[in-house]
């Protein structure tokens, strides 16, 4: 049998907008997420946490907390070892606190209790002695020689003699000659810019049941991105043998990055083995601000060449981010990011992350790249502001394209920059007229796109349906997508195919869900697992045929002789094949397991109007449109739903939502109705046009389209607002204190 | 202090519960009902994902005490559909992919039932403010927006 369809066009069911499997369980309130899980006998588990930003830990005194009735464990991290390894070692510390509090919210010490009441007034029996030491938590602080030390010794091999204490790591990409790039330009504009820590900010708070039995094995139900890594983190802090554990995601409320680490289901564990019961354990809301996520903030310079005519001749970039107090690789991303839209001659990105006395960064959609691509597109929007050039033109004019050296290394190929360019340029929201005070700006965003472990089975039933098995949790309908390509493979309606998503005993690994890695990656291994079974299916009907394998095709869902030569039958379709399976060998089935490459990069550009009320600085969206290319749109709704959803969380990250620490290091808004993010009432109806650009790498040329559309909305509207009032921030959130500021300074 | 007998109606059935006197509606919906389509989201009424009709009226069900309850008329997710059939919302939000992960859809489900109660053809912007306080982070709620003037639309013809 031959597959070469990399240029799939006839499609029956991938394209269409289908009923998502999930959907009735999600409207109804029957699906199960996190929190709706139970075991009897649960214990309740609570997290004691730290009111310090930094401090040294004397000592705990757990005696008085064990006293009290009903309470079943009280654990620290002395109840675990030291890891060896680095990256586990943080995880653990960061679960709960070794020697000293790093953040305000660092977890301490955990009870299990029978209840919620005798759990609290346990925590509030553990004595935690503290000596308070000095703090940093913002980046150019920290990375000064005499700042206070957040963690001793964390520097990697990367950071260059003379760093200050805090720097962990330093990065630097790009080619060319930057002097020479700048000397060709007529203009040259640097700025330096600032964006604040921002939550990814899911509505469910992480959640868990685990249960450690006597005999050393134990089973976890969470709320994760990633079962296997939750596993094998799990598994590494409580020393135990990964296939003692079993992980079971449940449903899952949103994750957008935050969900593909750990919090507080080793706490759990360590409890559950201590108390000989399960423990359950959900965060609260404030918990959830202070002490998961959020994304680095950053401070950045920005230098940009060009000509009069719109050729980019040189671009530099410093970035500086911190990823709170543990060290994070996120500015890579940044400075591999920065520029990637374009086609340059002359490139150069450096990268430095430093410790500061905030919660550990996890991801967050594109981690790093927001950041600095908001400050590319502003200088270039500037430039065209002074040149006066028309912004999508000269990005046009210097558009990454299909063999472009991209400025982190890669040679590019078939993109889809300069098709959403197009489009956006023909859009008749281009050219709509504006008012007072109203502006319109726009902005390129990227995302590299992950591939990775991946391992998929695929059954066929005897009823003639088929039943696929995966193991990525299932964040924004990607159950739908997957069934959609099996069904489209396997040539039988989308309604004869369920995908479940299974625990850690039942597949080889997975990777997390992210990097917009599920759609292309498992979507991929899906494929080739409807391949295996055809391949069987199409051997059971040689062998009931008498005729040669090679002699059988597969073809609108039934296997066929190949031509006149091969002999005269009736082509067989899957259902009659599985009907008799039992005689013909067993049961059928088809997995693949990969470490999928080739997941083909994302680009997107979004325009946005924006009407700058003076008076009050205050920022209305009037109209939003997304650009971007899916490769191929498997489900073009939840492909549009991604679109929308990444730029209304870029909307929030550039107008209002911000991590504010006060003098003594603690987070000062760490609930929804400080930390603010879009209401239904504050955001505009979000248009959106799916360009389908092939991915070589896929079967059927996807890409994944999760990441990217979090990217343009920080530059996007930036440049709306300088277009607007006739003033450019440099800093986000662009409040309205800020903006109005700006105004009055500018008189 | 002991625990407090309620006696209330849930979805159109007389329900009985015991709660603490500190009890919240929603922990007792969850915890002692098994009624877990309602979420808490963020304990403090800002997230709207708790929201529960209570004697015709929205409510957080995390600021209302289980013991308010009592002999009041409750309506959750779990009444919206009747038998084989959903309710045109419901319908509306799958068919129109109204929902990502789909947390917040039980509280955004009944907060627009009650707003399609009280106003069968509301503009995009009355829509917009109604569902104002309940957040959706998956979404950007364009597609929410489309569902329920969908199901309204839909509700008037029928």
């Amino acid at each position: 049998m031959n597959f070469q369809s990399s240029s799939k066009q006839d499609f029956k069911v991938v394209g269409t907008r289908v009923a998502r499997p999930d959907g009735v369980d999600k409207v109804t309130g029957r699906a199960l997420y996190g929190a709706d899980f139970n075991v009897p006998g649960c214990q309740v588990g609570l997290i004691l946490r730290s009111p310090h930003a930094h401090a040294r830990i004397d000592n705990i005194d757990t005696s008085e907390a064990l006293a009290l009735p009903g309470v079943k464990a009280v654990v620290t991290s002395a109840d675990w070892g030291v890891p060896e390894d680095e990256g586990l070692r943080d995880v653990q510390d960061n679960c709960l606190a070794r020697g000293k509090v790093l953040y305000d919210g660092h977890a301490v010490a955990a009870v299990a209790a029978k209840d919620m009441v005798t759990a609290r007034a346990a925590l509030k029996l553990i004595r935690v002695d503290y000596t308070p030491l000095p703090h940093v938590t913002d980046v150019d602080e920290a990375m000064k020689p005499d700042a206070p030390v957040v963690q001793e010794a964390r520097a990697d091999e990367s950071v260059p003699e003379g760093s200050g204490p805090n720097v962990t790591h330093y990065c630097e990409f790009g080619h060319g000659d930057l002097d020479a790039g700048f000397a060709k330009a007529d203009t040259v504009i640097e700025r330096s810019f600032t964006t604040a820590a921002t939550h990814q900010g899911y509505i469910e708070p992480h959640a868990c049941v685990a249960s450690y039995g006597n005999d050393g094995k134990a089973d976890l139900w969470c709320t994760t991105q990633g079962q296997y890594l939750v596993r094998d983190l799990c598994a590494g802090i409580m020393g135990m043998e990964g296939s003692q554990l079993r992980v079971t995601p449940s449903e899952i409320g949103g994750g957008f990055g935050g969900k593909t680490t750990v919090f507080i289901e080793p706490v759990a564990l360590a409890l559950s083995r201590k108390a000989g019961r399960p423990v359950k354990i959900v965060m609260s809301r404030v918990d959830v601000f202070r002490a998961t996520g959020p994304t680095v903030s950053s401070s950045m310079d920005v230098r940009i060449g060009m000509t009069k005519d719109g050729r980019i001749t040189a671009g530099e970039a410093k970035l500086r981010y911190q990823g709170g107090a543990f060290p994070c690789g996120t500015v890579d991303m940044g400075a591999q990011a920065a520029f990637a839209a374009y086609d340059m001659e002359a490139v150069r990105t450096r990268g430095w992350n430093a410790l500061t006395n905030r919660p550990k960064e996890a991801a967050y959609r594109a981690p790093g790249a927001p950041m600095a691509i908001y400050a590319v597109e502003s200088v270039v929007d500037e430039l065209c502001q002074q040149l006066e050039l028309d912004p999508l033109d000269v990005r046009l004019k210097n558009a990454a394209d299909a063999g472009t050296k991209a400025s982190y290394g890669v040679t590019f190929d078939q993109i889809g920059l300069r098709a959403t360019l197009e489009a956006a340029k023909e859009h008749a929201h281009y050219h709509a007229p504006l008012g007072e005070n109203q502006g319109r700006g726009l902005s390129c965003g990227f995302w590299f796109n992950f591939g990775g472990n991946t391992s998929v089975s695929l059954a066929i039933n005897a009823d003639g349906t088929a039943s696929v098995t995966e193991g990525n949790p299932d964040i924004g309908g990607s159950r739908a997508s997957i069934s959609m390509m099996a069904a489209e493979e396997l040539g039988i309606p989308y309604d004869k195919v369920r995908t479940f998503i299974t625990d850690t005993g039942s597949l080889g690994q997975n990777d997390v869900t992210d990097g917009s890695r599920v759609t292309f990656a498992v979507g991929l291994a899906t494929i080739k697992a409807a391949r295996a079974a055809i391949q069987v299916m199409c051997a059971r009907a040689a062998k009931i045929w008498g005729i040669d394998e090679d002699a059988v095709i597969w073809e609108d869902g039934a296997a066929k002789p190949s031509g006149p030569n091969a002999g005269d039958f009736e082509p067989m379709t899957l259902a009659e094949i599985a009907a008799i399976s039992s005689e013909t060998g067993g049961p059928i089935a088809g997995h693949h397991e990969v470490n999928a490459e080739g997941a083909g990069v994302s680009f997107g550009v979004h325009l946005a109007d924006v009407e700058v009320d003076p008076e009050t600085g205050a920022t209305t969206v009037l109209r939003y449109t997304v650009f971007q290319d899916a490769g191929k749109a498997v489900h073009p709704d939840y492909v549009e739903g991604q679109m929308q959803g990444g730029a209304a969380q870029g909307i929030g990250w550039a107008l209002n939502e911000e991590y504010i620490y006060d003098e003594d290091g603690r987070l000062q808004n760490a609930g929804f109705l400080d930390y603010r993010i879009p209401v239904a009432s504050d955001l505009p109806a979000i248009d959106t046009v799916i360009l389908e650009i092939p991915n070589p790498g896929h079967p059927y040329g996807v890409r994944g389209v999760g990441e990217t559309p979090i990217v343009p909305p920080l530059a996007a509207l930036s440049n709306a607002v300088s277009r607007a009032v006739g003033v450019r921030l440099h800093e986000l959130p662009m409040s309205p204190p800020k903006i109005l500021k700006a105004i009055m300074a500018q008189g | 202090m002991k625990n407090i007998h309620v006696s209330t109606v849930l979805n159109g059935d007389e329900t009985e519960f015991v709660c603490a006197p500190e009890e919240t509606l929603l922990d007792a919906l969850r915890g002692r009902l098994g009624m877990t389509g309602a979420k808490e989201g963020c304990g403090t009424g800002d997230c709207g994902a708790c929201t529960v009709e209570m004697d015709g009226r929205l409510v957080c069900s995390c600021l209302v005490l289980g013991a308010e309850a009592e002999g009041a008329e409750i309506k959750t997710v779990e009444g919206m559909a009747v038998g084989e059939g959903l309710h045109p919302l419901q319908q509306a939000f799958i068919d129109h992919a109204a929902l990502q992960c789909g947390i917040c859809t039980p509280g955004i489900l009944v907060a627009a039932k009650t707003l399609l109660e009280r106003n069968p053809d509301p503009t995009d912007t009355e829509v917009r403010y109604w569902l104002a306080g309940n957040l959706c982070r998956c979404t950007g709620y364009d597609k929410i927006i489309k569902a329920v003037q969908i199901a309204a639309a839909d509700m008037r013809g029928a």
